[in-house]
């Protein structure tokens, strides 16, 4: 291939037309541009003018370069130019493409696989024999294949979330024939690895592909000081790096999400990078894994277990720690020693504490709970909540489980307890016998350091051995347990401080806390822990790290777990999340102190990066830029012969602008100026509602309903006009969910089942619309089948539309409420139905009735919502001849009715648009008495 | 280049009145008046021969009493005289080039040379018929006569386009002794006007030429290869270097101008070069001081 600098050509050949551009330049310049006609009256003066300069103008350099640019760059596209040709070396014998196909390869898969395709396609192409192996298999006899027999394999080949053990069985399986090799390898050293590499070389060729990109690996989390401790490893250690590292969990809903986000940083030539990670509890014991953001590799993400889960524990002490009393001797010092560094602690009283939902309560000699305590501790009891009581001088004085059982003790007690050992006694301090097979404490080994003196005593009780979990050498029980609902109780028969027994200052007190759940296991569980159990999967993660439900596979003995978690994850373990009986476990890709080591190679071999330079092909290129050439030297030949004028100058310069943003894109900045869009429609709206007084309705998306209402409120209208100085104009219909409401005074809102319920921006805008002056009247046009309040569907819909809204407390209309007198005297507001009460704003509680006044001094302002259900709107309603639209009553009561009807109408309005005018009436004697003075 | 709308009939007549109106009416020299062989209705403002009755006066002694208007005396004990306005009328022959090299324009908003030749021909119509003149077409069958009606006849006498190329002066039709004005480009044949002038100034006739052209004659700002056509196509001339001819074309446009003013010297009358991107006014008042007789 004919190569200049990086770029090759396809058909060099072509080239040699370069050489015909100076010929080109000699024709370009021969050729005069074509004339231009003028009609100029003027012609007659220049007749008989003769040319001093027989050649027409020349065309200038500029443009005369523009085209040879143009067509040498379109004789280069054409002769087919590549950046960065591959050369292809062909090799012969068979190949074998070497992946080591664990995690490590994960964060660039597809390009491995692009290699190894290309090297394959290369050999088929050669007609050699492939073979690929992944290293994380099992070893297994090479066979080389046709290469087409690999093409499709190869897309289908995965990295496993594993890196590959020991490479010492491949060694053993190389074919004896010659071959070259091909090793795309992920740059981490491990056992047999060189001395696979040996054998390969003894082969044949060995080359050896690495990613420069860095491996990424991050460590189990640790909990230490108060924090979340993260630690990440990465290779190659080079410049410093800062990486993202994200706590995901369950939020309260149960999605999975973010849940903390925290930077890792890795310094100048620093192998591993820590950082610690703060959280609350609650956030702290949701997270299910941590993760490098955006790296995909099971490396990079690191699985949680109970191990960082710590539980909350409630530590409530029967006697006041009083200042002047010793610490050691508080009866919480040594559970508080005990649990500090394993569990959050919670204080405060037992109600205050069972709001915080702890998983344990330590009740230290607190012998009776109140029936409120009790109560409530035996529901968080049956919700599985654990109670630990400790004995004391104050349980062993009172009379708690003595007759019968207290619900919050596991047995009955006998009284007074016993001193065993002490100056007073016969018997020596009693030591504990050993635990027995199905007590929690099973196989925790029996301290001879810990001795008893005193202790409370249970009653004898046919159920007493089946609740007895620790006992002294002498039988008589230590520690008693009661299943309560899903959680249980414990008493310990002795206090939790060193009075009673030396019990909390050995470790078994730890290691019984421990197994009762109380506080948290150590970080990393040991191999004792975990063996004679099966663990069975229940998340498995995959080379990319995405967890996936475990679903059927089988459970694994504990000392395979226990040796995986040392030698990190195989095949037959792979990394994700292992339930035992009681507790979780993570086996994680990358273990805690697992450390990544380059691969060295023997000097001399062939080691390529993934990124090589691409090919590119840039016929492409060369032709736009020829295309473009072209383009502008039409625009450039017409301004020239001086055809470019006015707006076609314009449009010309608009065109070069638009192809030189074109040849960058990108660099185009849009900027859209924000503009206020006021809908024509609105401002019709606006107008038609602040020219004149204009009583609105709510349109409740029933036609017949929504007619009605508009009917009732131009009859109302009318009878404004009529009677009052207040003269709306023609009522409107409101949607609420797109109209302003602020314009009108008075919303008429019919209640309807079928309307929906309003969004959540149309009750802001109805409680601003409350908050600001404004009155709703709801009217749920029921009051002939039901009172207000009742269980008529539209009763309920108004409960449900009123839910969102900011309605104060309500009342009935009180006889002294402004609305019985703003315009009429009334006492009765009847619709087309009526009799029934009407609710408004309830007056403030210390309104009073001052003596010789007729009213209280009521509040001020409007009441915001009139609430009834007298369908106060087909009485008001007439049709567009001024006459009734519907009958009310019967004959002149009737009419009587549908006159009171108007007047509560023309009251209602006068309330809404004076407000409490009429109530300040109250001060008129006061007023006038003023005056006579 | 000839894209600019054509006047409408209402639309010149206009234009042309609005023109008219800012100049007060046209005097004609006392000394032509002397020798218009018909007197016409052209007040002085003063007493004198005339029709139109002018003031009366009290008798003066030396007043023969042929002269005293015994019908106002009468009805007072002085005797008074009847004066009458002194008038005169003059007759004036407009040529207004109609060839196809008048319908030229060098920009995109510019007036045509036609047409701003016929609004000043109309202008100065205007103005000479309100002094009492008479206006009439050379050539076109418009006879100098005087009134406003004139104005109809004349609109009507200007329309239309000539078929030539370039225009030559006619001087059938100028009265003796009346004045001609000859509105053109003379972009074409001067022996045409060369005999229009003589045949003129035969008659007595004196007048003035006006040159009408676009300010891209004056400049000539072509460049490049181009062929040069004249209006009507029947003149061309091809050039490649369009930019070089522009100095001699510039000398051959002054020497034009030249010849033309010496020709109007020579027979006692005025020339004057206007540009269609200049304002008309000037020009009009131009025209109109050149007919009073040049001072």
């Amino acid at each position: 291939m004919f190569m200049v600098g990086a770029v090759g050509f396809v058909t060099p050949v072509l080239l040699w037309a370069l050489v015909a551009l100076p010929l080109l330049w000699l024709v370009l310049r021969a050729v005069p541009p074509a004339p231009i006609r003028r009609r100029f009256p003027g012609v007659a003066l220049l007749l008989g003018l003769q040319d001093e300069d027989n050649e027409t103008d020349r065309t200038p350099w500029w443009l005369l370069l523009l085209r040879m640019a143009a067509i040498a760059a379109a004789i280069i596209a054409f002769a087919g130019p590549i950046l960065n040709p591959r050369e292809r070396v062909a090799g012969t014998g068979p190949l074998l493409v070497v992946l080591d196909g664990g995690w490590a390869d994960a964060r660039d898969w597809g390009r491995r696989i692009e290699r190894a395709v290309a090297l394959v396609d290369e050999a088929g192409r050669d007609g050699r024999t492939v073979a690929v192996v992944r290293l994380t298999d099992a070893p297994e006899t090479v066979v080389f294949q046709a290469a087409d027999a690999w093409a499709g394999r190869l897309a289908a080949l995965t990295p496993q979330a594993w890196l590959p053990g020991d490479l010492a069985g491949w060694a053993e399986v190389l074919p004896d024939v010659g071959f070259e090799t091909f090793w795309l390898s992920d740059g981490l050293d491990r056992a047999g690895r060189s001395a696979l590499f040996d054998a390969l070389d003894a082969a044949g060729d060995v080359t050896v592909f690495q990613s420069p990109r860095p491996v990424l690996a991050l460590h189990p989390a640790g909990f230490a000081d108060g924090a979340v401790q993260l630690a990440a490893s990465r290779l190659p250690a080079a410049d410093p790096l800062e990486v993202e590292v994200v706590a995901r969990g369950p939020d309260p809903a149960g999605i999975e999400r973010e849940l903390a986000r925290v930077t890792l940083g890795f310094g100048l030539g620093e192998a591993r990078g820590e950082v610690a990670l703060s959280l609350p509890p609650e956030l702290r014991n949701r997270i299910t894994r941590f993760e490098i953001a955006g790296q995909r590799s099971a490396g990079a993400v690191s699985l949680t277990d109970d191990s960082l889960k710590r539980r909350k524990v409630a530590l409530i002490g029967g006697r006041a720690d009083n200042a002047e009393g010793l610490q050691l001797l508080s009866p919480t010092h040594y559970l508080r020693q005990a649990l500090e560094p394993v569990a959050d602690l919670i204080d405060g009283s037992l109600m205050d504490v069972l709001l915080a939902n702890p998983d344990v309560i330590v009740l230290a000699d607190v012998p009776a709970l109140t029936q409120d305590e009790q109560d409530a501790v035996l529901g968080w009891l049956d919700g599985g909540g654990l109670l630990l009581r400790f004995a004391g001088p104050l349980l062993a004085a009172s009379d708690v489980s003595r007759l019968s059982e207290d619900p919050l003790m596991p047995v009955r007690l006998r009284e007074g307890g016993r001193i065993v050992g002490g100056a007073m006694s016969w018997g020596e301090p009693k030591t504990l016998a050993p635990f027995t097979e199905g007590s929690p404490f099973f196989g925790l080994p029996v301290a001879d350091e810990v001795t008893v003196t005193a202790q409370v005593l249970a009653q004898p009780d046919p159920e007493l051995a089946a609740r007895t979990i620790a006992a002294l050498e002498d039988g008589t029980p230590l520690v008693t347990r009661k299943e309560v609902g899903q959680g249980q109780v414990v008493l310990v028969h002795v206090t939790a401080n060193a009075e009673w027994s030396t019990l909390p200052l050995s470790g078994l007190f730890v290691q019984m806390l421990e197994r009762l759940a109380v506080s948290t296991r150590p970080a990393t569980p040991g191999a004792e822990d975990l063996a004679e159990q099966v663990w069975v999967p229940e998340v498995v993660l995959d080379a990319y790290g995405v967890p996936s439900d475990a679903g059927e596979m089988s459970g694994v003995e504990g000392a395979a777990l226990a040796g995986a978690m040392v030698a990190g994850p195989g095949p037959d373990l792979p990394p994700g999340l292992y339930a035992g009986a009681d507790r979780r476990v993570a086996l994680n890709a990358v273990g805690a102190e697992t450390a990544l080591d380059a691969a060295a190679w023997p000097a001399g071999t062939p080691i390529e990066g993934l990124e090589m330079a691409a090919e590119q092909v840039l016929k492409g290129w060369f032709l736009s830029a020829a295309l473009a050439a072209l383009m502008i030297d039409i625009l450039a030949a017409l301004w020239i012969s001086g055809k470019l004028s006015g707006w076609r100058r314009g449009m010309a310069g608009l065109a070069v602008v638009m192809l030189a943003l074109g040849a960058a894109p990108g660099a185009q900045a849009q900027e859209a100026a924000p503009t206020e869009v006021v809908d024509p429609d609105e401002e019709a709206l606006a107008l038609e509602a602040t020219t004149a007084v204009v009583l609105a309705y709510v349109q409740t998306g029933d036609g017949a309903l929504d007619q009605v209402a508009e009917a009732g409120l131009r009859g109302l209208g009318e009878r404004l006009w009529e009677r009052t100085s207040i003269e709306p104009e023609a009522p409107v219909g409101v949607d609420i969910e797109r109209d302003e409401l602020a314009f009108f005074p008075f919303l008429y809102w019919p209640v309807s089942t079928s309307q929906p319920l309003p969004s959540a921006n149309a009750y802001r805008k109805l409680n601003d619309y409350l908050r600001t002056g404004g009155m709703i009247l709801f009217d749920t046009r029921d009051s002939d089948v039901a009172r207000v309040g009742g269980n008529t569907p539209e009763a309920q819909h108004l409960q449900r539309i009123a839910a969102g809204l900011n309605i104060p407390p309500l009342e009935q209309v009180p006889p002294d409420h402004v609305l019985t007198r703003t315009f009429y005297l009334l006492q009765d507001f009847p619709g087309r139905h009526g009799g029934a009460p009407v609710w408004v704003e309830a007056a403030p509680p210390d309104a009073e009735q001052v003596e010789g006044m007729p009213f209280r001094n009521l509040n001020d302002g409007v009441t915001p919502v009139v609430i009834g259900g007298n369908d106060w709107a087909s009485a008001w309603a007439v049709d567009e001849m001024g006459v009734p639209m519907f009958p009310v009553g019967r004959g002149f009561a009737g009419e009587r009715q549908r006159e009171m009807a108007n007047r509560f109408g023309i009251n209602l309005i006068m309330h809404v648009l004076t407000g409490n005018y009429k109530s300040d009436q109250v001060h008129v004697p006061a007023l006038l008495e003023r005056l006579g003075q | 280049m000839t894209e600019a709308a054509p006047f409408a009939t209402g639309d010149l007549r206009q234009r042309a009145e609005t023109l008219g109106q800012s100049l007060p009416p046209l005097l004609a020299e006392a000394d032509l008046l002397a020798s218009t062989i018909m007197l016409g209705e052209h007040g002085r403002r003063r007493a004198g021969q005339g029709d139109e009755f002018w003031q009366y006066r009290p008798t003066h002694s030396g007043d023969s009493a042929r002269m005293i208007d015994w019908r106002r005396s009468a009805r007072s004990d002085a005797t008074f005289v009847r004066e009458r306005e002194w008038q005169a009328a003059q007759s004036v022959t407009l040529w207004v080039d109609p060839a196809k090299s008048m319908a030229f324009s060098g920009a995109k908003g510019r007036v045509e040379k036609g047409d701003r030749a016929r609004l000043l021909a109309m202008a100065l119509s205007v103005l000479l018929l309100r002094g009492g003149e008479r206006v009439g077409l050379a050539g076109a069958g418009v006879p100098p006569r005087p009134g406003r009606g004139q104005l109809l006849r004349l609109l009507m006498g200007l329309e239309g386009a000539g078929a030539a190329d370039y225009g030559t002066p006619d001087a059938t039709g100028i009265a003796s002794h009346g004045g001609a004005v000859f509105l053109s480009d003379f972009m074409g044949d001067m022996t045409g006007v060369e005999a229009a002038l003589a045949r003129a100034s035969d008659r007595g006739a004196r007048g003035v030429l006006l040159q009408v052209l676009d300010p891209a004659e004056e400049d000539f700002p072509f460049d490049g290869r181009t062929i040069f056509e004249s209006m009507g196509g029947t003149v061309r001339h091809e050039t490649l270097r369009a930019g070089d001819l522009r100095a001699r074309y510039l000398a051959r446009l002054a020497e034009r101008k030249d010849r033309l003013a010496m020709l109007a010297r020579a027979v006692g009358w005025h020339y004057q070069c206007h540009h269609t991107g200049d304002a008309a006014q000037p020009a009009l008042l131009w025209l109109y001081r050149a007919l009073e007789g040049g001072r």
